[in-house]
């Protein structure tokens, strides 16, 4: 489910022609099988990742499996295996995964660069993983034929054993050696969806364990020998330079090595901290005295900036989509009009994990541990820092608490912070950490956005005429994907999921602004249809009740007809909700929303009322069309916490704002994410059976939730919320 | 610098730092226990929740030298006391965490709720977890988890 992510799969052709011209190199998928050799069993305990490995059967039969992206929550860690393993027959108890270092073998084979986004994960790699099983186990079988003289038609496989004719048996383990020397077969057959073993049955995270008893390391808990700590004041406004620093107080306390100045990406300078532990660089980073500069920068004001939008969104954009006749809207009464002003905020990532990497450069040589979710990207960036070409840069995958987009940085800003200081410190480690309140005022925010549409409704209550006008800064401009992000001025990740809305909407067209500001900006869980959902669910359930429609009623009547994917979920979506909504409580509402994402259909009923001028989430229901669902357990594990995300939109702290060019939150105080009291009590999802080729399900749980309870309020007070965050009720 | 002397986990450990370092960094950086996660430093995430006592306690706000000789638990012990393991077990069991980073917190505030409290109602459970975020959002398996270990406690 890659958690996060970016690419809408729509326009994945053109994108996937376009990444394949840098991803040439790859050269495709290599399988490749490592076994223990006697030398290589002997060699020091060391963990190696051969770069060029999928698959290491150990002679007493663990099969450790690499998995060519970042775990962070989203579950590939477990599905990817999952799949190679159902093909390999191997007894699943022996598995173990394991995250692949930065290297060509492990390029998304769809874009071509290593990387998690787009809720791709499982997309892009469900034929690869299912491949290199299949061919794994057909070597292994090969392997056990030479030995017994015998067709290899004649054996059969189960559970990491290879079974032939009468009565021989082999376990995977003692023919691993034998297998290595049999030639990798070009092609194999895959199982049919009925001979799967693991594929669609629930199985249990493989990170569980170490996740609950504090014996998993993430990459903050990186610990190497002589290893230093970095952290880093960062200009309170992005571009900043120091005009005079002290720093004779922060140098007098022990155990500070060095302060010194680095560039930052937004052609400003950051004054760093190196000290022996991160305590110690925080007390010295507090007692540094700096005066900073901010000539010839803007400083972005939200107050402004809503202003300057909200005027922005009454001219025409950029053309994302014209059809039909616009001009019917003009010839509809103002009575049967809807002119809706929608309003979002910036919003921080804020993964649990904070942003760290740690960097040891030896001069032709660098060693970087980081939890990435753009392996090939920041290797690059290292590389380049610190004048090395990308393959003197050994990559490590650490696994990452969160990361929702955050991790996904084009400029790879962190990792070259972190190689900046790395050059500075030659031969010592240095964990660069970003303190919580570097992170929530460190930009790379889900832009914010304004939305102005005007709707006509026909004589039969449908609309007629939709015109759509979106601002929002571009997350592609400026960065390697604006080729392809942008076209005729409009970033797609601004529009995705109005442009290309499901509804039957004859004359329909969509604009887009895209204003620059002096605020980075990034792709944030579900990235444009955060937004874009929010505004085309409340405002169809608007429409359904100026109707007097029931909402499930009028969104399965203003469907496209070949919406079917999207109609089927609302259908189950409503049967299993049907219950319960039809005998609410006393003071609780209902309310619906619908989208599809990434691929994914959604459909999403929610119960609630009002408790402390807060809504109260009793019960979400949600169905959910992802194709084959290789892990149902995943899946259901993604929906249900993939809604308590969402409702981050809703938060009345949910915002960052900007006052004369300065975040105005800091932490958690100011800028919260949801806690177990403003998370749904219960959901429970239901999965449309399906054999088709699965789609995401990390980021398509995000966008249904927020609308829905927005609607179900509605009900309860009256009125229409239109401005995010959701302010005191 | 001055020297400390902790129980941490029933041993007895000694550390020379300053007297307000944080236990949370005394625990990761000192005694090398990183079990127990940094978040927010404010004490407003609960992913740096100890025992301290037997009380639930935000590690990144108490100062090492307001310790004194209250014992410490922590994570990476927790599963030896019955009602730990009860709890991880049940966590591992409903298949709670995805990127983990904050469940040694929520776990150590749900041992310390089900020390109290064996049969918690939602209200209870939204009490004691109510300052522990999961970012991932798994808070309906967090509660489920917490019903189940309810259950096996019983």
């Amino acid at each position: 489910m890659a958690t996060t992510g970016m690419l809408n799969s729509k326009s994945a052709l053109s994108r996937r022609s376009f990444l394949r011209v840098s991803a040439t190199a790859a050269g495709g998928l290599i399988v490749s099988l490592y076994f223990d050799f006697p030398l290589l069993a002997q060699a020091p305990q060391a963990k190696t990742y051969p770069p060029d490995a999928f698959v290491h059967i150990q002679r007493e039969g663990k099969i450790v499996i690499q998995v060519n992206r970042l775990e962070f929550g989203q579950g590939v860690q477990t599905a990817l295996p999952v799949l190679l393993a159902d093909e390999m027959d191997a007894d699943w108890s022996q598995v173990i995964a394991e995250l692949a270092p930065a290297a060509d073998v492990y390029k998304d084979p769809v874009f071509g660069i290593q990387m998690v986004g787009g809720s791709g994960s499982i997309a892009h790699s469900f034929q690869q993983y299912r491949e290199l099983g299949a061919k794994t186990r057909a070597m292994l079988v090969a392997a056990a034929a030479q030995q017994w003289k015998v067709p290899a038609a004649q054996c059969r496989t189960e559970a990491s054993v290879v079974h032939g004719p009468g009565g021989r048996s082999a376990k995977y383990g003692d023919l691993a050696d034998a297998a290595a020397h049999v030639p990798v077969p070009e092609n194999v057959a895959l199982k049919n969806a009925s001979e799967f073993k693991l594929i669609g049955k629930d199985t249990r995270r493989l990170d569980s364990r170490v996740k609950c008893d504090g014996s998993l390391k993430f990459g903050l808990d990186l610990d190497l020998p002589g290893m230093k700590v970095a952290l880093v004041a960062h200009p309170p406004i992005f571009g900043g330079t120091p005009k005079s620093i002290d720093d004779k107080e922060a140098r007098s306390i022990p155990n500070v090595m060095d302060v010194f100045e680095i560039p930052t990406i937004s052609q400003g300078t950051a004054i760093v901290v190196v000290a022996d532990k991160f305590w110690t660089a925080k007390q010295a980073r507090d007692r540094l005295a700096i005066d900073w500069g901010f000539s010839r920068i803007e400083p972005a004001d939200t107050a402004q900036l809503r202003a300057k939008y909200k005027e922005l969104a009454r001219t025409p954009g950029s053309v994302a989509v014209s059809r039909g006749d616009l001009s019917v809207l003009e010839g509809i009464s103002a009575a049967n009009r809807i002119e809706a002003e929608y309003e979002f905020p910036y919003l921080a990532h804020a993964p649990m994990e904070p942003l760290n990497t740690t960097v040891r450069f030896d001069g032709d040589h660098a060693e970087v541990w980081a939890g990435s979710q753009f392996q090939t990207i920041d290797q690059m960036a290292i590389a380049q820092t610190l004048g090395l070409k990308p393959e003197q840069v050994t990559f490590h995958t650490e696994m990452a608490g969160g990361g929702f987009g955050r991790r996904a940085t084009p400029d790879s800003h962190v990792q070259r912070e972190a190689a900046a200081i790395a050059k500075h410190c030659r031969g010592i480690p240095v964990k660069l950490i970003w303190t919580r309140e570097d992170d929530v005022q460190g930009g790379y925010y889900r832009p914010m956005h304004a939305h102005r549409i005007e709707v006509g409704i026909g004589a039969d209550g449908m609309p007629a005429a939709w015109r759509h006008v979106i601002v929002g800064q571009s997350i592609g401009a400026g960065t390697p994907f604006a080729s392809f992000l942008i076209k005729n001025g409009v970033d797609e990740t601004a529009v995705e999921g109005v442009a290309d809305n499901p509804y039957e909407i004859p004359n329909f067209s969509v604009s887009a602004h895209h204003p620059t500001v002096n605020v980075p900006v990034l792709w944030w869980r579900s990235v444009g249809h955060t937004h874009t959902a929010f505004v085309m669910e409340t405002l169809v359930d608007e429409l359904a009740t100026r109707a007097a429609t029931d909402p499930v009623a009028y969104r399965q009547k203003l469907l496209k007809p070949e919406a079917k994917k999207i109609r089927g979920v609302i259908d189950l979506m409503d049967e299993k909700s049907a219950p319960w909504r039809n005998h609410l409580a006393e003071g609780h509402a209902a309310g619906v929303a619908c989208h599809e994402a990434f691929g994914t259909s959604v459909a999403c009923a929610v119960d609630v009322s009002i408790e402390n001028k807060r809504p109260k989430i009793h019960r979400a229901t949600v169905a959910v069309d992802c194709g084959t669902a290789v892990n149902p357990l995943t899946v259901e594990s993604q929906f249900q916490a993939g809604l308590s995300f969402g409702v981050s939109q809703l938060m009345a702290k949910g915002a960052i704002t900007f006052k004369n060019g300065h975040p105005e939150q800091n932490n958690f105080d100011g800028y919260t994410p949801p806690y177990i009291v403003d998370a749904p009590v219960d959901v429970d999802v239901h999965i449309v059976p399906s054999t088709e080729t699965p789609s995401g399900c990390g980021e398509p749980p995000v966008p249904v939730i927020s609308p829905a309870v927005v609607n179900a309020l509605f009900r309860l007070t009256g009125k229409r919320y239109r401005t995010l965050p959701l302010l005191s009720l | 610098m001055q020297t400390y002397k902790l129980m941490v986990n029933g041993q007895a450990r000694e550390v020379s730092v300053d007297p307000g370092t944080p236990l949370l960094w005394v625990l990761r950086e000192e005694l090398k226990m990183t079990g127990t996660k940094y978040g927010c430093g404010i004490s407003a995430c609960g992913a740096c929740t100890v025992h301290l006592a037997g009380v639930a306690t935000r590690s990144c706000v108490v100062p090492v030298s307001l310790i004194g000789d209250r014992p410490i638990v922590t994570i990476e012990a927790i599963g030896q006391d019955r009602v730990g393991r009860v709890v991880q077990d049940a966590w591992v069991a409903e298949d709670v965490v995805q990127c983990g980073y904050c469940q040694s917190g929520q776990i150590m505030s749900a041992v310390a709720l089900l020390k109290i409290r064996r049969n918690p109602s939602d209200a209870d459970i939204e009490e004691s977890m109510g300052g522990n975020i999961c970012r991932c959002g798994t808070y309906v398996r967090i509660r489920k988890a917490i019903k189940a270990a309810s259950q096996q406690l019983a």
